[in-house]
Order: C-alpha cells, then structure tokens, then sequence
C-alpha cells in the first residue's frame, strides 16, 4: 500500500501541515518584529553582559546607558 | 545597590579544561593512528584492538565526547558563572558531573576496544554506559538549570540560551535513539528496525553534529569571543534570530545522511531544511567576524583571536559545505567517498579544535592568575595546525573527487571499469598527506599541552574568585518595554520547554510516519527476534 494510504487513517490529518505552518509563521513572525522593535538601549545593555564578571549590569535604570 | 561577595568556582573549571586538552591528545593520537593504517595496514598487527575498525570508533567516541565534550563543560562552567553572576549551583554535582563523565569516557574506551558495540555510529557504547551518561547528563543539567534560577542578572544572555538547547535536545537524543532490549551485560539489540532504525539512527547522528560539536560551541563563541576582542557581540538581535531559527531547522536534517538509501523519497525531501541552514549558520559566523571588525589589528597581536577567527571561519566552511552536500547531485559525488571526512574534520578541527583552543590559551591564565608563558609558542601552534588543517583537507577532497569519479567509470562495454582496491591504493599517497596534516595538527596541541603546562607553574590556581554581586536580584524599572520575548529571556525553564518543543515537533514529524508503516518491519511468525 502506499504511504499517503497510512498517513489518511490519522484523523484530521488534513489539518497538520496548516496548524504546523501556522505555529511556525506566527512564532517566527513575532520573533522578528520583536527582535526589530527591541529597544536600543536594552540591547545595547544585553550584549555588555559578557564583559563584565563583577557588578551586574541588570539595572535598568543606570544612568550609564 | 546592595552587594555581596561571591565566589566563582573555578576548580571545576581547570579540571574540565585539563581534561578537555588531555583527551584531545588522546583522541587525536587514535586517529592518527587510523590515519597510518591506510597507508600502511599491517601497523594494525593482527591484534583486534588495534584494528581499524575498532580504532575508528574509538577515535570519534574520544574526540567528540571526551575531547569536544570536555570543552564544551569547561565553557559552560566558567561563562555560566559569570553570565549569572553566581556560583554553581552545588559543588558536589560539578564533582559529580566531572568524574563521572571520565569515568564514562574510560568504560568506553576500554569497552570499544574489547569489541563491544552497538554498530550505530556515535552511539556505539552499550548500554549500561548509556544509563550512566543519561544520569550524569541529568547532574549537569540540574546543577545548571538550579544556577540559572539563583542568578543574580535578570537577562539570560544568548550563550546561556545555546547551553539550555543543547542539554534537553542531546537528551531527548539520547534517550530516543538508545531504546534498546539487554541482552546480556554488553550486548543489546535496537528498539529499531529497518528503515525506521536507519532514520532514527541519523536523526541522532546528524544531531549529535548539530546539537553537541555546534550549538553549544556557538554558545561558547558567543561569550568568549566578545571576552576575548572585549568588546560585545557585533549584533545581539542577530543572535535571537540565529538561535531560534537554527534549533528549528537543524532537528529536521537527519535525512541529508540517507539520500539515496531506501528511506522513502518523502523522507529524504526533508533536505530542504538542510539547505535552508545556510541562513542561520552564515549569519552566525558573520555575527562572529563582525564583532572584530575595526579590531583587526588586534587580531594580528592576539594568537588567542587568531584561533577564534579560523576557527568561525571554519564553522562557515563546512556550513557552506554542508548544504551543498545536501543537494542529491552533489551527494551523489561525495557520498561514500572521502570529501565527507574531509567535511567532517574542517568542522572538528578547525571549529571545534580552534575554538577550545582559543578558550584555552584564553581561560587558563586567567584562572591562574598569570599570563601565558610564551606568546611563541601560541603563534607556533597556531600555524602548524592551520597548516595542518590544510594538509588534511585538501588530499581529501582531491581523494574525493578521484574515488568518485572511478567508481563511475565505465568501460566502452559498460563494464565497471576499475575493481574497488585499485581505486582504494590509487589515493594512498592523499592517505599519506593526510596523516601528516594530522601529525602537524597534533604536534600543535602537544605544544599548547607543554605551554599550558609551563604557565600553571609560574601561577596559583584562584580556585575561589571572589566578585561583587547584588544581594537581591535588582528590580527592574517598570516602564521599560515588556515583549513576550524579554519575558522569556527571563524565563530559564520556559526556555528550556520552548526549545524542547520546537525540537520535539520536528523529531515527532520527522519520525512518526515511519513508525506507523507496519509493512516497514516486515515480521514472520515463526522467527522470534531479539533474543540470545
Ligand atoms: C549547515 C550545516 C551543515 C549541513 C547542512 C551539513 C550536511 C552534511 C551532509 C549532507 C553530510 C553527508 C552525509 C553523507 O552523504 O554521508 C554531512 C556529514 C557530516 N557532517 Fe555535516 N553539515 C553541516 C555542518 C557540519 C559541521 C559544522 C560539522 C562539525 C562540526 C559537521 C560534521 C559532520 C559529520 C561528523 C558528518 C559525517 C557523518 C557520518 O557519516 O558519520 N557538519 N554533513
Ligand atoms: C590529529 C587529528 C585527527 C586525525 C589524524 C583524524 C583522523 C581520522 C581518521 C583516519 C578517520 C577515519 C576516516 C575514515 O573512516 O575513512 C576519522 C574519522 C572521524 N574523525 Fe578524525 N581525526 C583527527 C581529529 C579529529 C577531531 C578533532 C574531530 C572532531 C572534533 C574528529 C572527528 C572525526 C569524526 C566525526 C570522524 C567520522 C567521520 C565519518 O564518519 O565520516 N577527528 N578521523
């Protein structure tokens, strides 16, 4: 038999590649728009973590950045 | 703010790190060893442990888990202090963890060269030793996850992200493609069988590369780069997209390894995933060169950076090469021929082996409170091994090309027109080369071995490093913008469940289709398989 023959007895088959193709656009979609409206100021504080072992940098409202 | 005095647990560091440079020589003086037996095959002495066939796996076994897996618990535990600005979470699973992966590391060596196997490849070990990685793999995770909680940093930088991913898809991993029935104390049989085993078998051989010699490596590229250039990564939104979609896509490559085999034709579509990974692959090694741009002059002085720029450059090498090798007339040349394991060592030792270098010659002064003890030597080692990263891949891919091309040739009569050995002695002087790229390659790591062992002497290891952290986790201001992504970022579990199931989809649809295909496993009434 062929496969599409096994792949039809799973109920609601017909429905898997559009939910699949929707979870993956919505979750990809939202990552970008959220990657591009990040705020320069955070993103700019995000990447200095690695640089510095001794105070954190978590305060958001260090007049430095 | 308030703040207190902690200490960075850096023991566990240098043992990690000894261990790493330890079994790289290990490792690589196995290959080498396999590396000769091609030119000259009567170095095997008629003795089965050193054959070639039990030699082969035990080199990858040693360079992948011991040499590469070393590394990566040595990265891991130093950056993930300092990225969470607290200490391991428990001292004794870091002991834990750190013996019990050596002793993992010698039950396997000793097993492969006995002969014991499972005949699936980088998954070799029989299966008691499977249960002891799973429960050591598990005291890692623990004393990671249990760190990331008490952090005292509110982000989780990118790297930690890359660590999170790694840790539950090489579970998931591991414990999917060990099913497998005991037998007897070394002996096992797969859960698998036929076409099912095979897709299984390369959704974890292909991931093993994916998930163990390249995400958590990038993890590692992400903090230790911009440490070593001091300065942050070129861009930070190019990492978030880098991470997600490279653990979306990476989980669905396994069939790049089957083209051509009898796994159903739909299965091996899935290839366009692998070609799709030239987009996040690239824009994570363009994120890594562009950190240093403008600093390129330092690049010059620093061996340290020398390391990392080859080493990022070869991981955009063999990401190039790697979807390219996807494409069915492309495998069609390489497969079964030597261009793969040329492939596979421009990944192992120019991007896994310079990496750990780099971290290496980086961390251990560091930790030692000294600096290195020649600058030399660094730049010694740095050249013959670049050189011998050349003299090893070039021969091979000429090697490659010539294998395939015999193979394929036919005579006016459509006879095969040359029998296997000769196309098998016609390539023995790249054999030859090869070998030698790996004898320059391997004298590079014993000259970082004496060098490092030179500078732990001038210095003390700082086995305790104190630093100044908040005493509570500093509010942040309300007002700054909340995405749902800042919201995970903060989030080590969700992120870990997140990563879990975005792998987990692509393994389950990858999979379950052929597990519902009855006539796969084709079973005859009288024959009773699986038993002793
Ligand atoms: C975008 C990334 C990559 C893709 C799409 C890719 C693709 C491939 C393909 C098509 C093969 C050949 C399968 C065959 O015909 O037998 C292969 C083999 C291999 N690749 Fe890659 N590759 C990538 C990156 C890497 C990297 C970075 C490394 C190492 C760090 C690596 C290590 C390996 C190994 C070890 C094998 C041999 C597997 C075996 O047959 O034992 N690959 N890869
Ligand atoms: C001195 C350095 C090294 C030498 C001389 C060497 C030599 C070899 C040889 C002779 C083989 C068998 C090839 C065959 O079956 O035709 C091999 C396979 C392999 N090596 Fe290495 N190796 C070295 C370093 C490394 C490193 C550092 C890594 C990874 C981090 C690595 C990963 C592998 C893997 C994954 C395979 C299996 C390839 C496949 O199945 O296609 N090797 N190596």
């Amino acid at each position: 038999m062929k496969f599409i023959n096994y792949l039809q007895s799973i109920t609601g088959i017909s429905i898997f590649p559009l939910i699949a193709l929707i979870i993956f656009t919505v979750f990809f979609t939202a990552m970008l728009i959220y990657v591009f409206a990040m705020d320069k100021n955070t993103v700019a504080r995000i990447s200095h973590i690695p640089l510095e072992d001794n105070l954190p940098s978590s305060s958001f409202n260090d007049p430095l950045l | 703010m308030e703040t207190q005095t902690i200490y960075y647990d850096n023991k566990i560091v240098r043992n990690f790190a000894f261990a790493t440079a330890l079994w790289g020589v290990v490792g690589m003086l196995v290959g080498l060893y396999a590396a000769l037996q091609m030119v000259w095959p009567q170095l095997s002495f008629d003795f089965a442990p050193t054959t070639f066939g039990r030699l082969r796996p035990l080199h990858t076994n040693a360079v992948i888990f011991a040499f590469v897996g070393n590394g990566i618990f040595m990265g891991v535990y130093y950056s993930l202090q300092r990225l969470c600005k607290a200490r391991m979470w428990s001292d004794l699973a870091s002991k834990v963890h750190f013996w019990g992966w050596q002793a993992i590391i010698v039950a396997a060596a000793v097993t492969l060269l006995a002969g014991f196997t499972t005949g699936k490849e980088y998954a070799e070990l029989e299966w008691p030793i499977d249960i002891a990685i799973t429960l050591i793999w598990v005291v890692f995770g623990l004393n990671m996850m249990m760190t990331i909680v008490k952090r005292k940093e509110h982000v989780i930088y990118v790297a930690i992200w890359f660590y999170i991913a790694t840790w539950i898809t090489v579970a998931m991993l591991h414990i999917v493609n060990s099913f497998e029935y005991p037998i007897a104390l070394f002996k096992s049989y797969s859960y698998y069988a036929g076409v099912q085993d095979a897709l299984v078998q390369w959704w974890y051989g292909h991931n093993a590369v994916a998930f163990f010699l390249t995400t958590p490596y990038l993890g590692l590229m992400y903090y230790f780069l911009p440490k070593a250039a001091n300065r942050p990564i070129y861009s930070y939104r190019l990492s978030i997209i880098h991470f997600w979609a490279l653990i979306f896509l990476y989980i669905w490559a396994g069939p790049h390894h089957l083209l051509y085999t009898s796994l159903p034709d739909w299965a091996q579509s899935w290839v366009v995933f692998s070609i799709m990974l030239i987009a996040p692959s690239w824009g994570g090694m363009i994120n890594g060169l562009f950190t240093l741009r403008g600093a390129w002059d330092k690049v010059k002085e620093d061996p340290v950076l020398k390391f990392m720029v080859v080493a990022v450059t070869a991981y955009g090498m063999a990401t190039l090469e790697g979807p390219l090798l996807s494409l069915k007339n492309v495998n069609a040349i390489a497969h079964f021929t030597d261009w793969i394991v040329a492939h596979v060592h421009v990944g192992g030792l120019g991007w896994n082996g310079f990496l750990t270098f780099g971290i290496l010659y980086w961390l251990i002064p560091r930790i030692f409170g000294t600096q290195m003890y020649s600058k030399k030597l660094m730049n010694a080692h740095f050249w013959i091994g670049t050189l011998g990263i050349l003299f090893y891949a070039i021969p091979l891919y000429w090697a490659g090309f010539t294998q395939s091309l015999m193979w394929k040739s036919f005579t006016a009569d459509g006879i095969i027109q040359y029998r296997f050995l000769e196309t098998v002695t016609n390539i023995v002087p790249m054999y030859a080369l090869r070998a030698l790229g790996g004898l320059m390659y391997l004298s590079g790591a014993l000259i970082m071995v004496y060098n490092i062992f030179r500078t732990v002497k001038t210095g003390v290891l700082v086995a305790n490093e104190a630093a100044h952290v908040p005493v509570a986790l500093p509010r942040e201001v309300s007002g700054t913008r909340e995405h749902w992504h800042r919201w995970i970022e903060k989030r080590p579990v969700q992120m870990l469940v997140a990563s879990l199931v975005i792998v987990a989809i692509g393994g389950i649809i990858e999979l379950v289709p052929t597990f519902l295909i009855q006539s796969n496993v084709p079973t005859i009434a009288a024959v009773k398989p699986y038993s002793a």
